[in-house]
C-alpha cells in the first residue's frame, strides 16, 4: 500500500506543506474568502510550490473577487434560462463588430451589428481590409500581363476574370478568338462554375453546421483544380485566357479527365442533395432566412444566384451571350423565395447545367488553332524564332512592349458564379490600359448584406453571408 | 443633338428614344455597339432617375476616369444601367472638371450607389452631394490623396519596413 496522495483540503487547519501560510492580503477575517482561496490552491500538482508567494503577491485571483462572481465561477449561480426577450426597451441596442477576423465571413469581411436582444436591426459591411489597388496596378501592366492581375481578384472563379478581361480586350481590338478557343473558354469557365458552387455549398454547409459538406466539397472540388492544373499549369489564377484565344491547347487525354468529372461529380451532387434537400435542420436554418425580393435585387444591382432566386430568370449567358456560349443548351434554374435555401436549390441546379455545358462542349469540342492569328496579338510559334529574324523581333516586342490598342471605351459582362462580372475598359491607344474598372459580384452582394440582415436573428447572420458568397478578393481589388 | 436614331420597333429603341425626347440636352451615341448618353453633371441624378422610371431599373455599376487633361473636364463619370426587360445596357458618362469634382449623389435613385460612390471618392477625391455616408469604402481612413487619380505615382507610399542599415 503506497501513501494516500498529499492532499490539502480548505478544512486543514495546518496546511500540509511548509510552514504556516500567511493569508493573502484581503482575505483575512473572512471564512469564506479564505475557504475559497484554499480550495484554489489545493488539487494543483505540486501545492508546496502554488503555496508560496511571489514577489508580486500570491499568485491567485479568486480571493480578490466579490463573492457573487466567485459563486458563478464555481457553478452555484449558473441561471438555467436562455429565453432572451424579443423586444426590449426603446434605444437598448448594443453594436457587435462580426471580423475582419471571423472564420464565418469567408475572408476579411466586418460587420457592425446592432443588435435589439437577439434581433439584427442594423448591419454596415466595411470593407478594403484586402485591397491592394489592382485597379491601378493593371493601368502599369500591358494588355498582355493584365490577365494575370485580374485573375488574382476572384481567386475562385479566375477563368471568369480572365475571360472577361480578355472579351474586353478582343472587342476594343476587334478581333474574335477562334472556335476552338471559345469552345475551351466555355468549358474551362463552366468546369470553373462547378468547382465555385463546390466551395460555396462546402462553406455554407459548414457555417449552418453540416460539417460533412465541408469535406465532400473540397474532395469533389479536387477534381476540377486537378484538371485546372493539368491543362494550365497552376491550380489557381491561371493566366490561361488571354486576349486573343488561350494560352495552349488542352493536353492529351483531357477528353479521359473530362469524363471522369462528368462521372463523378453527379454523384457527388445527388449525395448532397439526399444531405440537405429535405434535411430538417437545414431547412430551418435557410428557408425564410435572408430573404431579399427581385426590386431590391434590381435596386442594388444585385445578379446572379442570388437575383435568380429571387425569382428572376436573368442570365447573361442566355441574355448577352458570349464566346459562343449560345450554341449549347441549358437551363436556368430559378427560385421563389429569395432566401437562403433558394440560393442553395439554384447553385445546386446551376451546378448540373454546367456540366450538362461541359459535356455539350466536350463532345463537340472544334479542331482549328487554339488563338487568334492576328500576328499582332498572337506570338510567333515557338520553332519560327530559330528560323526567322523576325519572328524573333516580333516576339520580343511583343512580350516587352506588348500590342497598342485602339482607343475607346468597352463594357464587357460575363456571368460569373457569383454574378455580373463586368469590366469597363478605357483605351487611348497605348499598350497599357488607361483605365480598368473591375465591376465584381461580391460587391453589390456584400453592399445588400444590410437588406437581408435586418430584422434576422443574430445566429442566422453566418447563414445569410455564406449564401451571398461573398470573395473578399473581388470585394476590395 | 442627338447622332443616333433608334429603331423604336425594338423595346431597347423605344426605351431609348423616350429618354431621348426628354433630355434634349443628352447626346445620345453608340460605342461598339453599346448605346452611350453624354450629358452634363447637373442632369445626371435627372436623367438617371428618369432611365429607372423608363425600365433601366437595374444598377450595374458606377466608377470614375481620370483623363487629367480633357476640355470637357479631367474626370468623367460613368454609370451602367441595365433593363432585363429591354435587355439594354446604357453607359452614362458625365464630365467633372478636376477643379471642382463635385456631382449629385444617386443614392437616392439607387441604394446601390452608395458603394460604388464611396468608392469613386476614395479613390478619385469626387464629391457625390447629397451622399449619405461619403467616406472611405477601400483605404484607411487616415489615407492622404486619392491613388486612382493620374498624378497620384505608384509606389509613393513610404514603406513601414525598410533594409536595416549598413546592409549591403
Amino acid at each position: 500500500m503506497s501513501n494516500p496522495p498529499d492532499i490539502v483540503t480548505g478544512d486543514t487547519e495546518a496546511p500540509a506543506f511548509g510552514g504556516p501560510q500567511a493569508a493573502p492580503p484581503g482575505a483575512s477575517g473572512d471564512d469564506a474568502r479564505r475557504r475559497t482561496h484554499d480550495l484554489w490552491l489545493s488539487g494543483t500538482e505540486s501545492p508546496g510550490e502554488m503555496g508560496r508567494f511571489t514577489s508580486e503577491g500570491a499568485q491567485e485571483m479568486l480571493a480578490e473577487e466579490a463573492p457573487s462572481i466567485l459563486a458563478a465561477q464555481m457553478g452555484s449561480l449558473a441561471g438555467d434560462d436562455y429565453t432572451v426577450p424579443l423586444a426590449t426597451g426603446e434605444g437598448d441596442t448594443q453594436i457587435i463588430n462580426m471580423g475582419p477576423q471571423h472564420p464565418a465571413t469567408h475572408g476579411v469581411l466586418r460587420l457592425q451589428l446592432e443588435l435589439e436582444g437577439e434581433i439584427i436591426r442594423r448591419a454596415k459591411p466595411i470593407i478594403g481590409y484586402l485591397h491592394t489597388g489592382m485597379e491601378k496596378t493593371a493601368e502599369a501592366l500591358t494588355y498582355v500581363q493584365g490577365a494575370t492581375n485580374v485573375t488574382r481578384m476572384d481567386y475562385l472563379s479566375h477563368f471568369f476574370n480572365e475571360l472577361c478581361f480578355s472579351l474586353a480586350v478582343e472587342r476594343l481590338l476587334g478581333i474574335e478568338a477562334p472556335p476552338r478557343a471559345q469552345a475551351i473558354r466555355v468549358m474551362m469557365t463552366e468546369l470553373n462554375r462547378v468547382s465555385s458552387h463546390l466551395l460555396w455549398l462546402a462553406s455554407q454547409g459548414l457555417d449552418v453546421g453540416a460539417l460533412s459538406m465541408m469535406l465532400y466539397g473540397w474532395r469533389e472540388r479536387e477534381l476540377f483544380l486537378a484538371f485546372f492544373e493539368k491543362v494550365t499549369g497552376l491550380r489557381m489564377n491561371h493566366d490561361y485566357i488571354r486576349p486573343g484565344g488561350v494560352a495552349a491547347d488542352l493536353p492529351d487525354g483531357w477528353e479521359d479527365d473530362v469524363a471522369g468529372i462528368l462521372d463523378k461529380v453527379p454523384k457527388g451532387i445527388a449525395d448532397y442533395q439526399a444531405l440537405l434537400d429535405a434535411n430538417p435542420i437545414f431547412k430551418e436554418r435557410t428557408v425564410g432566412v435572408g430573404v431579399i425580393t427581385a426590386a431590391e435585387c434590381r435596386a442594388f444591382g444585385i445578379t446572379g444566384p442570388l437575383l435568380r432566386a429571387a425569382g428572376v430568370a436573368w442570365d447573361l449567358r442566355r441574355a448577352m451571350p458570349y464566346s459562343g456560349i449560345e450554341r449549347y443548351r441549358f437551363d436556368i434554374p430559378v427560385g421563389s423565395g429569395g432566401d437562403v435555401y433558394d440560393r442553395y436549390r439554384v447553385r445546386i441546379e446551376e451546378m448540373k447545367q454546367s456540366l450538362r455545358l461541359v459535356e455539350q462542349v466536350a463532345a463537340a469540342m472544334p479542331a482549328g488553332d487554339y488563338r487568334t492569328d492576328d500576328l499582332k496579338v498572337t506570338p510567333p510559334p515557338r520553332a519560327r524564332l530559330d528560323q526567322s529574324m523576325e519572328a524573333l523581333i516580333h516576339h520580343f516586342k511583343l512580350f516587352t512592349e506588348g500590342f497598342k490598342v485602339p482607343p475607346g471605351e468597352v463594357y464587357q459582362a460575363v456571368e460569373s458564379p457569383r454574378g455580373e462580372l463586368g469590366m469597363y475598359l478605357v483605351s487611348r491607344g497605348g499598350a497599357k490600359p488607361w483605365r480598368l474598372h473591375v465591376r465584381g459580384p461580391s460587391f453589390a452582394n456584400v453592399q445588400a448584406l444590410p437588406v437581408m440582415l435586418a430584422d434576422s436573428l443574430v445566429a442566422d447572420t453566418v447563414a445569410t453571408v455564406a449564401s451571398a458568397d461573398p470573395v473578399l478578393g473581388d470585394v476590395d481589388r | 443633338m442627338s447622332d443616333a436614331a433608334f429603331d423604336t420597333a425594338t423595346p431597347a429603341g423605344a426605351l431609348l428614344g423616350g429618354l431621348a425626347e426628354h433630355f434634349p440636352g443628352a447626346g445620345f451615341t453608340t460605342s461598339l455597339g453599346d448605346p452611350v448618353v453624354r450629358l452634363s453633371r447637373e442632369d445626371l441624378a435627372a436623367f438617371v432617375a428618369a432611365a429607372r422610371d423608363a425600365g433601366l431599373d437595374t444598377f450595374i455599376d458606377l466608377c470614375a476616369v481620370d483623363y487629367l487633361s480633357r476640355p470637357e473636364g479631367r474626370f468623367e463619370v460613368v454609370v451602367h444601367l441595365l433593363s432585363m426587360e429591354a435587355r439594354l445596357r446604357l453607359r452614362i458618362q458625365a464630365a467633372v472638371p478636376g477643379d471642382d469634382p463635385r456631382v449629385p449623389s444617386l443614392t437616392a435613385v439607387f441604394p446601390g450607389a452608395n458603394f460604388y460612390e464611396r468608392e469613386a471618392y476614395d479613390l478619385f477625391g469626387i464629391r457625390f452631394d447629397g451622399h449619405p455616408d461619403l467616406t472611405r469604402l477601400l483605404l484607411p481612413d487616415d489615407w492622404e490623396g486619392h491613388p486612382l487619380r493620374k498624378d497620384h505615382p505608384m509606389g509613393s507610399v513610404p514603406v513601414q519596413f525598410k533594409a536595416i542599415e549598413g546592409m549591403p
